[in-house]
């Protein structure tokens, strides 16, 4: 029988010869995700049986959410964890500034091609750009899992998103998950698979393609993957040398075994076809995701403050757009920027884009979320106006409920800090 | 089991999970009842936290719970006494959390349309069946394996009464 690439991962993970849409498989997860919320799971776990960890090895616990901490008892919480990860000798452990969950863990090469990955995270679907499957689940179930090692899934049917074509420039693939959610709607995945394929894919950079996986998350669906291709060896091979010199060419060649690929003539229950050439810049306009706008049909809308960063929009490629839309203005609104991870910051300061931004006007905050999620590092004021490379713009998510957020790509961003109001890039740049 | 009466919360489509729990407080709170429920809904519907009653029901749209896999967006409900959610759909990960969680939840699109806050329900796990003034609508009967997780309050106390698999 014939399998999407969702199936295949599922079989490997579930241990059975094949699976198909429906079936309920145990899964024994490769990779158990969790961050800041690694207390409250050890609270819970505390009330199993067990007692211990059954595999402390597929743990990955990583400080993000709120970092460095805000108020004592964000820091209580981290100490907390700190223990926990001593006491079970968790040895994928991330400190505070190390970055965001999901993009450390592509970069430390936990997870990888052909790998199962179930986090306590709703955008645990963004390591299936290295073709892998990421699926949030709760804490309860995570505790349960720390016990277990295993957890019940339904494979779920997979719909399949060919790309043509190339994207246009100032154009990224936020814009494309944008203006797909606004078609599909915030419920367009529940339940499902979302697999990209096609020939446009191989003209998208790495930090490019984990904009598309992890996006899905906010249009419901399950996991969402694509399979791993040139680029995404060379961007594990250059990214295992740097995290981990000792055993990177084992560890690549592990990926190499494990990766899995669909069928050809597998079944997807919808697809839809996207000419990336057609695609321009769009909006999410509060207080949904799927509330989406063509930037042109809003443009002037007054902004405040400008948000760069998240798991969604915090890499390097992001981080270089905005810092050529501002080289050499000033900003007129303030702009925080926040990189996804230590070796994006890194890289982004070798690169001069730090010094830009910064000669700009911009401001620049520790590797982790900021203030996607309202815990800190520029949370809003009443009636201030934010636009944002994050993934979420619902009412009260920057921490307050009469604010409203804007979502777009980078670049948008920054030019809308740069104008002090929704623009295309092209306008403060003066190109095209 | 028999009927169960139960008063009305009426919600539209799309509710996200921050604004059922908003995100600023779920490092700060997770198990503590009280804080859990006085934050109830705090950006959906500020009246809520205040007003609702044990055995009330939430009933909503398409899509309730989308957004973060945050658990306490299910437990500030249990902690504010809410007995169910019956919704047109619900969010993967809302889904999974609620019954880990000992939350009732419902998919049953046609009683959400002609139900309105403050009226009257009665639900029949046993015939799965709601009533509401003279109507009655079926929903899908939820798998024992789920009707068992519910009982036993969640998944961790169902697995804390059910050794796990195997005698391990």
């Amino acid at each position: 029988m014939t399998m999407t690439l969702t199936e295949k991962l599922l079989t490997r993970a579930s241990g059975h010869s094949s699976v198909k849409p429906g079936d309920i498989v145990v899964v024994e997860p490769d990779v158990v995700l969790s961050h800041d919320n690694s207390a409250a799971i050890w609270e819970i776990f505390q009330q199993l049986p067990q007692g211990q960890i059954k595999h402390p090895d597929r743990l990955a616990i990583t400080l993000d959410h709120a970092v460095p901490p805000p108020t004592a008892k964000h820091a209580q919480n981290h100490a907390q964890i700190r223990q926990l990860v001593q006491a079970q000798g968790i040895s994928n452990f991330y400190e505070v500034g190390r970055g965001i969950c999901h993009q450390v863990l592509c970069e430390e090469g936990v997870v990888g091609p052909g790998l199962c990955l179930l986090g306590a995270d709703s955008h645990s679907p963004h390591c299936g750009w290295l073709g892998a499957f990421g699926a949030g689940i709760g804490r309860s179930e995570v505790a349960a899992l720390w016990a277990t090692g295993e957890l019940w899934l339904r494979v779920p049917d997979t719909i399949r998103i060919l790309l043509t074509g190339k994207l246009r420039q100032g154009v990224t693939t936020k814009d494309l998950t944008i203006q797909l959610i606004g078609q599909l709607s915030s419920d367009g995945a529940t339940y499902m698979a979302v697999e990209f394929a096609g020939a446009g894919i191989s003209s998208l950079s790495p930090d490019a393609r984990a904009v598309l996986t992890n996006m899905m998350a906010e249009m419901g669906a399950k996991n969402a993957c694509m399979v791993p291709d040139a680029v995404t060896w060379d961007w594990l091979d250059q990214s295992l040398a740097r995290t981990r010199p000792q055993d990177s060419e084992e560890r690549l060649a592990y990926f190499r075994e494990s990766a899995l690929y669909p069928d050809a003539d597998a079944a997807y229950a919808l697809e839809h076809h996207i000419q990336l050439n057609e695609i321009e810049p769009m909006v999410s306009c509060p207080h949904t995701v799927d509330n989406v706008k063509a930037l042109s049909s809003i443009e002037h809308t007054r902004v405040d403050v400008g948000f760069i960063g998240t798991c969604t929009n915090g890499r390097l490629e992001d981080i270089a757009s905005a810092a050529e839309i501002v080289r050499g203005k000033r900003l007129q609104r303030r702009l925080v920027v926040i990189p996804a991870s230590s070796m994006v910051l890194r890289d982004a300061v070798e690169a001069g884009h730090v010094a830009t931004l910064l000669d700009a006007g911009a401001t620049i905050g520790t590797p982790g979320c900021g203030p996607c999620m309202g815990n800190h590092m520029g949370v809003l004021a009443p009636g201030e106006v934010c636009i944002s490379s994050a993934n979420r713009n619902f009412r009260g998510r920057m921490g307050q409920r009469d604010a409203e957020i804007y979502l777009a790509n980078p670049a948008v961003v920054a030019a809308s800090c740069v104008a002090g109001y929704l623009v295309h890039p092209s306008e403060v740049t003066g190109g095209e | 089991m028999t009927k169960t009466s139960h008063r009305v919360w009426k919600y539209g489509d799309k509710v996200n999970t921050d604004v059922i729990f908003p995100g600023k407080y779920t490092y700060t709170i997770s198990q503590d009842p009280a804080a859990l429920a006085r934050h109830a809904l705090e950006d959906l519907d500020p009246s809520f936290a205040a007003n609702a009653r044990p055995g009330d029901v939430i009933l909503a749209g398409r899509n309730w719970g989308n957004g973060s896999s945050r658990e306490q967006a299910v437990t500030c409900l249990l902690a504010a006494g809410v007995h169910a959610v019956i919704a047109a759909s619900f969010a993967r990960i809302y889904y999974r959390n609620a019954i880990n969680s000992g939350l009732l939840v419902i998919e049953c699109p046609p009683v959400v349309e002609s139900v309105e806050t403050g009226d009257l329900i009665e639900i029949d796990l046993e015939t799965t069946q709601i009533y509401h003034a003279g109507q009655t609508y079926e929903f899908p009967p939820l798998p024992q394996q789920v009707l068992d997780i519910l009982d036993a309050g969640g998944i961790i106390p169902y697995l804390q009464a059910n050794s796990i698999r195997d005698g391990e």
